[in-house]
């Protein structure tokens, strides 16, 4: 008979090599897959992991890697905080939808004004939109009780009509043919998010998601909201007679991480995207909840998740191309990784014993 | 440089004399990317057939590869930009949405030809194309004219963009023309593709009376609603011909391959410019399937003699008089429809009383 | 203008069954304590195992088991990460629904472009298999509140802990409940492709797993309340492509959002009575998402 007993405290070891193993098993699956269908496992698997950051035309797709990954990074680490206090926001999808879209609103206001201010203004827009969509599950938990998992999740959907209903109505870009979508906002100079540095990938959205897993890092270990937070996670109720207030909590994880998903929203409407259109949410926001998870709801590791699901993408992409690999092949390539990565993810929590029973 | 590539560079400097061409020990790479699966029986599959004509057609000359189910936005423009790292000299972008995208590589790959479908932004390396499907429309307004019975026919459509309104305005015109009782019920899916939802949308038109259903949607639900209930409808895209001799009496079929061998041969000969195609009947582009023994000799007659004229260049589907529907004169007695009338139409012509939702 | 309700009622009640189904079998799940996300991949699973049966064999109904088994095989996988591996349920589902609706297109390229035979029409000329789901409605309710092996599953679902306690099999019933989700959403998925469209397409359930998790929200977890949402979530569309066909014009994306705002007050109204009445049960249960294991 096997038993799991839960570890007691970190087992650092484990941390580092379960995702190890899980990628190794993935890969080893995954490629017994690829030799059915008849392509080269050991090319594929090299196609996917290793040209996105050694292979011929690397010098492009390492930076891209940044692109991928920094929306995915930013709403994880925003996630991570609230998942650790056991509240679920799993709309940031939502979040992000709304945020894209009251950034981009202000740009459509102001254009063709050309102004300095503009861009941080839209940030700012942005992320109040994330905020604002992320306190109303947040509010409706803390007055009523209503579950902010389901209230977030329906949002998602309520957002992503209010986009259709943008990209065709009020927002459509009037000189557009008749097309649906907005301007776009890469050709509005001062609304616009370029890379920064031109052969780095990095807009202000990398810059932003690299200073999120810093300040969740040390919001976590440093702050006492982070001590509140984590005290919230394992024992709420010795959290709430150590004067943590639950309705404070919620609509501080919610709407932080509701932000950061707005963020992340406007950089990408304002960079790679370029337009509001029916489909600006292309499912960052659910993906990060797997990047959150996989990152073991830790910055760091979110940050290595995150780039993990980049390099699948970009990688599932150059075996499309150079190997002619089906899409739908590297997808489910891609949800064996998530269900290696998250039933390993069983070996840093419990121990496996084998009991004796009689 | 050894003698044998010495001489296959005289030889193509020799023809580069007549006309530029590629020296020829290299295969052409042409790359494609697509906006859904290959597999989707419509809009995607008919893109790869047209892939696949290249290969046919120039064997060991060329060399394709393509990225399906890329997302338009920030994924197309990566994905383009593999194509061209990856050598491709001619990349076919074939959705509407990747037409900044496009502008955007086109403009850091000045080497590389772009071809963007449907779209009306070109560069000096980016050329678009798309087809006269208003004029296949035409042909099968025709058969839904002499075929209804209510002398109600419906139209699914998926966006209010100027393509999908040129096409209900163009059956609509046709099948009055043919008989001057018929009317016209018009339904939008909001979507290019989603089989559960068209069903719904041909029984909303059936439950009204409709006995023919047009679609300008890529699925098959339409055709097998309108089966059960003993009404008619028309293939899309592709010919689908599982649904013949009834419901399905004919078929608009969007064949690319014609422009993709021309453009494909452009290149080899090293004579490719850039330019806006809009082909139709006559290139064999805009292909009517055949129409079935459901459809009477002399009807059948009819419409083929339509599709003729039209081919040959003697009718111009929108030909005057023709008013808009406020009864406005749009087209003078014998005034012929501009291409930029019809690219930016956003209107319904006179005897649809349906509104273009806004 | 007029328009027959009864041919309304009519299209939506085909409209209306693959919804019904995914939602009532995750209404189980729910009702057990399992937040599974996943549905839209048990369902496209179940499109296209239930095509390939039906096509194969010549037997639609044959398709419609074939599809109940494949849904529930694939759950089983989710159900193997969440309860075995104890893996968060929000994660594993979403990733269920990326795995399966890539295993479906790898899967189905044989079957791209071939029909599926015409199913023989039920009593009073409506699909057998809409009969069916609306004979689950009841009996799911009746399994849920009058057998003990429902009350044994809400207690799961309910408190695991103490349902733990009291020496039912936690892990046990939460998989089965899981499996039985899997399996009515490959029936729910099934229809799309031997009923509806008659074909199978990469992609085309379009979405309908998730207005099933929806619909399981407004339903305040009761099969009465599932029918009802489901018929207001397909009534919607239906009715809005109804006006649209009769000439009038309709905002349709202000009005597809409605039945979304409509769960979210019901949720909030059902949480708000419970939460200023205490009165017991009433809203979502409460170890809705949350993992069990047991020390000993």
């Amino acid at each position: 008979m096997i038993q799991l007993v839960p570890r007691s405290g970190n087992a650092p070891l484990w941390q580092i090599a379960t995702p190890v193993l899980a990628v190794l098993a993935t890969m080893l699956v995954g490629g017994l897959i690829f030799g059915l269908m008849g392509y080269d496992p050991v090319a594929a698997i090299r196609t996917i992991f290793w040209d996105p950051l050694f292979g011929p035309a690397s010098g492009y797709s390492r930076p891209q890697l940044l692109v991928k990954a920094a929306p995915l990074i930013l709403i994880a680490s925003g996630l991570a905080i609230g998942f650790r206090a056991g509240i679920w926001n799993i709309g940031a999808e939502g979040q992000y939808i709304i945020g894209a879209i009251t950034g981009a609103a202000v740009a459509l206001a102001l254009y063709p004004l050309e102004a300095w201010w503009l861009f941080p203004l839209m940030v700012a827009a942005g992320m109040a939109g994330g905020w604002a969509w992320g306190m109303i599950p947040a509010l409706l938990r803390n007055w009523f009780g209503a579950s902010e998992i389901l209230v977030s999740l329906m949002l998602v959907y309520v957002a992503q009509r209010v986009a259709a209903w943008m990209a065709f109505g009020p927002m459509r870009n009037p000189q557009g043919m008749g097309f649906p979508g907005s301007r776009n906002l890469q050709q509005y100079p001062s609304a616009a998010n370029p890379e920064l540095i031109a052969g780095t990938g990095a807009h202000w959205g990398v810059v932003a998601a690299a200073f999120a897993v810093l300040a969740t890092w040390l919001l976590m270990s440093r702050h006492i909201r982070g001590f509140h937070i984590r005290a919230a996670g394992t024992a709420p109720r010795a959290a709430r007679f150590a004067g943590v207030n639950p309705a404070t909590l919620v609509a501080f994880c919610l709407g932080l991480s509701g932000a950061l998903a707005g963020a992340a929203g406007l950089f990408e409407v304002a960079g790679p995207a370029g337009q509001i259109t029916d489909r600006i949410g292309v499912g960052y926001g659910f993906t990060a909840i797997i990047v959150a998870f996989l990152g073991r709801l830790h910055p760091v590791g979110i940050l290595l998740a995150g780039l993990l699901l980049a390099l699948t993408y970009i990688g599932g992409e150059l075996a499309q191309l150079t190997m002619g690999l089906p899409a739908a092949t590297v997808q489910v390539f891609q949800g064996m990784l998530l269900f290696f990565l998250l039933g390993f993810d069983l070996l840093t929590r419990f121990q496996i014993r084998r009991r004796i029973t009689a | 440089m050894n003698r044998r590539h010495l001489m296959a560079s005289a030889a193509a400097l020799m023809t580069a004399l007549a006309a530029p061409a590629y020296a020829q020990d290299e295969p052409l790479k042409v790359g494609f990317i697509y906006v859904g699966p290959i597999g989707d029986g419509g809009w995607t599959y008919q893109h790869d057939q047209g892939r696949l004509a290249i290969e046919e057609e120039f064997g060991d000359r060329v060399e394709t590869t393509y990225i399906e189910s890329v997302p338009e936005g920030a994924d197309a423009e990566r994905a383009l930009t593999q194509l061209a790292l990856a050598g491709n000299q001619l990349i076919f972008a074939t959705s509407f949405g990747f037409m900044d995208p496009v502008i955007n590589v086109a403009q850091r790959f000045p080497d590389v030809k772009f071809e963007h479908a449907t779209g009306y932004k070109t560069a000096e390396n980016v050329a678009t194309y798309d087809a006269r499907f208003y004029e296949g429309r035409a042909v099968i307004g025709t058969i839904a004219g002499h075929m209804t019975e209510s002398n109600r026919i419906g139209y699914i459509g998926s966006f209010p963009i100027p393509e999908v309104i040129q096409g209900i305005n163009s059956s609509f015109i046709h099948a009055r023309k043919v008989n001057p009782d018929v009317e016209m019920r018009i339904v939008w899916a909001y979507s290019w593709f989603d089989p559960a939802k068209e069903a719904e949308a041909a029984n909303a038109l059936l439950a009204e009376g409709v006995d023919v259903i047009l679609q300008h949607t890529d699925s098959t639900a339409p055709l097998a609603q309108a089966e059960a209930a003993g009404a008619i409808g028309f293939g899309q895209a592709s010919d689908m011909a599982q649904y013949k001799p009834s419901p399905r009496v004919a078929s608009i079929i969007d064949e690319w391959s014609p422009y993709y061998i021309k453009r494909v041969q452009a290149m080899l000969d090293g004579t490719w410019e850039s330019g806006s195609s809009w082909a139709g009947i006559g290139d064999g582009e805009v292909v009517i399937g055949e129409i079935t023994d459901a459809v009477p000799a002399e009807v059948k007659a009819e419409a083929e003699a339509l599709r003729d004229a039209i081919g040959s260049g003697e009718y111009h589907p929108f030909t005057g008089p023709l008013n808009k529907a406020d009864g406005t004169v749009w087209l003078a007695e014998g005034e012929v429809a501009t291409d930029e009338m019809l690219q930016s139409m956003d209107f319904f012509v006179e005897g649809i009383t349906a509104q273009i939702p806004q | 203008m007029m328009i027959d309700p009864l041919s309304v009622f009519l299209v939506l009640l085909g409209a209306a069954t693959p919804i019904l189904f995914a939602a009532l079998g995750e209404l189980v799940a729910e009702r057990a304590g399992v937040l599974n996300l996943g549905v839209e991949g048990m369902m496209i699973t179940g499109a296209l195992a239930g095509f390939a049966a039906a096509y194969a064999s010549g037997n639609p109904f044959l398709g419609f088991a074939t599809a109940a088994v494949a849904g529930a095989a694939i759950s089983l996988l989710f159900a193997a990460l969440t309860q075995v591996f104890l893996s968060n349920q929000v994660a594993s589902g979403l990733a269920l629904t990326l795995f399966g609706l890539g295993l479906a297109a790898m899967l189905g390229k044989p079957f791209e472009g071939v029909r599926a035979p015409v199913m023989p029409a039920g009593p009073l000329r409506i699909n057998w298999i809409v009969w069916l789901g609306l004979v689950m409605v009841p009996a799911i309710w009746w399994f849920l509140n009058r057998t003990r092996r429902g009350l044994i599953l809400r207690a799961v679902g309910e408190n695991h802990d103490a349902a733990h306690a009291l020496g039912y099999n936690v892990r046990l019933t939460r998989l089965a409940a899981i499996a039985f989700g899997g399996a009515m959403a490959g029936i729910g998925g099934a229809f799309i492709s031997i009923a509806t469209v008659l074909q199978w397409t990469e992609g085309m359930t379009a979405g309908a797993g998730w207005i099933a998790l929806a619909i399981v929200v407004f339903s305040n977890w009761t099969a009465p309340g599932v029918l009802a949402g489901a018929w207001l979530f397909g009534g919607v569309t239906v009715l809005q492509l109804r006006l649209q066909a009769a000439g009038v014009a309709v905002p349709v994306q202000l009005l597809s959002m409605a039945p979304y705002l409509a769960t979210i007050i019901v949720l909030v109204a059902m949480s708000a009575r419970q939460k200023f009445s205490r009165r017991a049960g009433g809203a979502a249960p409460g170890s809705l998402g949350t993992n069990f294991h047991a020390l000993r």
